[in-house]
């Protein structure tokens, strides 16, 4: 009599367990977060889309205005004429070097979008202070950075509307993952 | 045998002084790493050699030990545990095939010749920074949900973990695992050659509650996950990935997240290669395209023919690696071996593995041991009987969507093997020689 009541109650209690598993999966009807505006995500919303160049900010520099910059805040990581430095290799030149044997990745010949290096200046440089430069320096640094790459003039003055307009040497150059690629063979026995 | 191996006869686990004396030795000659059991360094098989020669010997009658006959450590009223100081010598450790000229954006692996089961152990999962390791306070780390969205929401931490929760098992990996060979034998150890790789129980919440609740726009495609560290390391995630079964983590292995692993918030995408797990995550913005960031152009993209590069190649592709014995250990003489090691995909559940001893010629499968989980590391064992003569052997692992695990060979076959190369899942062997040195053997 003992042993057949916990059988029932161990049932039940199964039963409930299974209808609980369905109730404590789903997406619970709560909202713990606050609402908040654009308008005050604007510190955080620093990402640059591309091609479209979407999230460039008002603002403009030279290449003049960059290199200036360059020598203060970046000279003793990248080096003179962002040649190669202390720490990190060559930004200049490489566009060709993909069909050799030692590809050269640098802002000028890896990037598809010219929007890009804005991106990541504003987001990760300098590395010692990343996100203290206002927008004029970015766009500053920027041009510098594609004057020495030969892709816009000394002169050239980046805006939002200038940069994202800037062809890339690796416009073309990416494929979309297409992968498993390598179709291998499960051999057992006398392989090779 | 030397002068110097002969010292190490009477070996005393139960003596931190001899232990450390013995230890110095053994690093004076070969590589801390690979002290094990019965896959031990050359100075402990040297001395395992002699005790072979003599088992027929009665063992020497026993003395009561040390620690029966004292009182133990007192209980730390209030502590963290830490592993016993005789296991000092398992580490993270950096790369020791090229020198980086500054340890912020850098890395560190795990010792995956010491993991005994699945569970990678939190203070040895291994590590990647694109800026240094920030100390963010819990209390002031918020999430915020933006773009298009019908209404941008901000979580704080204590916000986020008032959510029900879910539990996960599953592996990480970095793209870059395996870089350093592909076509050359450049490292010695299966930490160096596969350390880029954890596994363990990842807890939070599902990314697509959120997104529930914030309300997507229609023609939202990609999410934008970025990190609240110097770098503000980010990456493009699809929309369909998201709802599917990513996670906002907040907790690993039973406790919080360290702060080398994304503290107190991380991204979570299971089977994915590991950047694109979002540390110490602060923003999701959503985009009806993706973002074409550096992280996803000009890193962690694959070489291909012709001067191309494969993009968003995200997916951990199915792998296995012997762990033991692996690169740097030796065997004792002739006899049974245990092979273990670990095999994944990031597609599914490990299906088979199996194990050569001939350099693939030929096959025979090894047992995996249960769970055998989605996207988790799976534990294979295969029994050897070694006869002594030179061998090489390595795995082959199968997942549940038939994919077989390829030789270098195969991969070469599709794609550019230059440079800095990501997504190396190939094959890989390592040889015993005739006198039990276990080597690399990748080429």
């Amino acid at each position: 009599m003992q042993l057949h009541k916990i059988a029932i109650a161990g049932g039940l209690a199964f039963a409930l367990s299974l209808g609980g598993a369905l109730a404590n999966s789903s997406k619970p009807a709560v909202s713990f977060g606050t609402p908040i505006t654009e308008a005050d995500v604007a510190a955080w919303d620093i990402d640059v889309q591309t091609p479209t160049g979407k999230g460039l900010p008002a603002g403009s520099g030279t290449a003049a205005q960059g290199k200036e910059l360059f020598d203060a805040q970046c000279v003793a990581c990248h080096g003179a004429d962002a040649g190669g430095g202390s720490q990190y290799g060559s930004m200049v030149g490489g566009v060709g070097s993909f069909v050799t044997e030692k590809r050269r990745l640098t802002p000028g010949s890896m990037y598809p979008y010219a929007p890009i290096l804005f991106d990541y200046i504003k987001r990760a440089m300098p590395m010692t202070a990343p996100q203290s430069l206002s927008n004029d320096e970015v766009y500053a640094l920027t041009a510098y950075i594609y004057a020495l790459n030969e892709l816009v003039a000394e002169d050239a003055v980046l805006d939002a509307a200038s940069l994202a307009a800037i062809e890339m040497p690796n416009r073309d150059g990416f494929i979309v993952d297409d992968r498993p690629d390598a179709a291998a063979v499960r051999c057992m026995d006398d392989c090779e | 045998m030397t002068d110097k191996q002969k010292t190490l006869q009477p070996i005393s686990r139960g003596s931190p002084e001899k232990y450390t004396e013995r230890m110095a030795l053994e690093e004076g000659t070969i590589k801390s790493s690979s002290r094990r059991s019965f896959l031990s360094g050359a100075a402990t098989a040297a001395a395992a050699a002699t005790v072979a020669s003599t088992t027929s010997a009665l063992a020497a009658p026993l003395e009561v030990q040390p620690s029966s006959k004292s009182m133990g450590r007192t209980t730390v009223p209030t502590g963290y545990g830490m592993p016993s100081k005789y296991e000092a010598d398992v580490t993270r450790n950096r790369t020791d095939i090229f020198v980086n000229k500054q340890n912020f954006s850098d890395w560190s692996m795990t010792p995956i010749q010491h993991q005994q089961g699945i569970v990678t152990p939190n203070g040895l999962m291994f590590e990647r920074h694109h800026a240094g390791i920030p100390d963010i306070d819990p209390d002031t780390h918020d999430l915020v949900i933006h773009g298009m969205v019908r209404q941008p929401m901000k979580y704080s931490m204590s916000d986020l973990m008032r959510y029900p929760s879910v539990s996960r098992f599953h592996f990480m990996e970095c793209s870059g695992n395996g870089l350093t060979d592909w076509l050359s034998v450049k490292s010695d150890t299966v930490q160096q050659t596969h350390g880029l790789l954890s596994c363990t129980q990842w807890t939070g919440v599902p990314v697509s509650w959120l997104l529930d609740e914030v309300g997507l726009e229609a023609g939202a495609k990609w999410l934008l996950f970025e990190g609240a560290d110097g770098s503000a390391h980010a990456r493009s995630i699809p929309l369909d990935k998201a709802m599917d079964d990513a996670l906002l983590v907040f907790a690993a292995g039973g406790e919080m997240l360290r702060p080398e692993n994304g503290y107190p918030l991380r991204g979570f995408m299971p089977g994915w290669e590991g950047n694109t797990s979002v540390k110490w995550l602060r923003r999701i913005k959503v985009s009806d395209q993706p973002w074409h960031l550096r992280s996803e152009t000009a890193r962690y993209t694959d070489p291909m023919p012709e001067g191309k590069w494969r993009q968003f190649s995200m997916e951990m592709e199915c792998k296995s690696v012997i762990t033991n014995p692996s690169g740097g250990m030796q065997l004792q003489g002739p006899g049974l071996y245990e092979i273990q090691g670990f095999a994944w995909s990031g597609r599914g559940k490990v299906s088979s593995v199996d194990i050569t001893l001939d350099g693939g010629k030929s096959w025979r499968t090894a047992d995996l041991e249960g769970p055998v989980m989605d996207r988790c590391l799976t534990r294979f064992r295969y029994r050897w009987n070694w006869d002594g003569g030179p061998a090489k052997i390595a795995s082959r692992a199968l997942d549940s969507t038939g994919y077989v695990q390829p030789t270098v060979a195969e991969l070469a076959s599709e794609r550019a093997i230059v440079g800095f190369v990501q997504h190396h899942n190939g094959i890989f062997p390592w040889a015993v020689s005739a006198s039990g040195e276990v080597t690399n053997a990748i080429a």
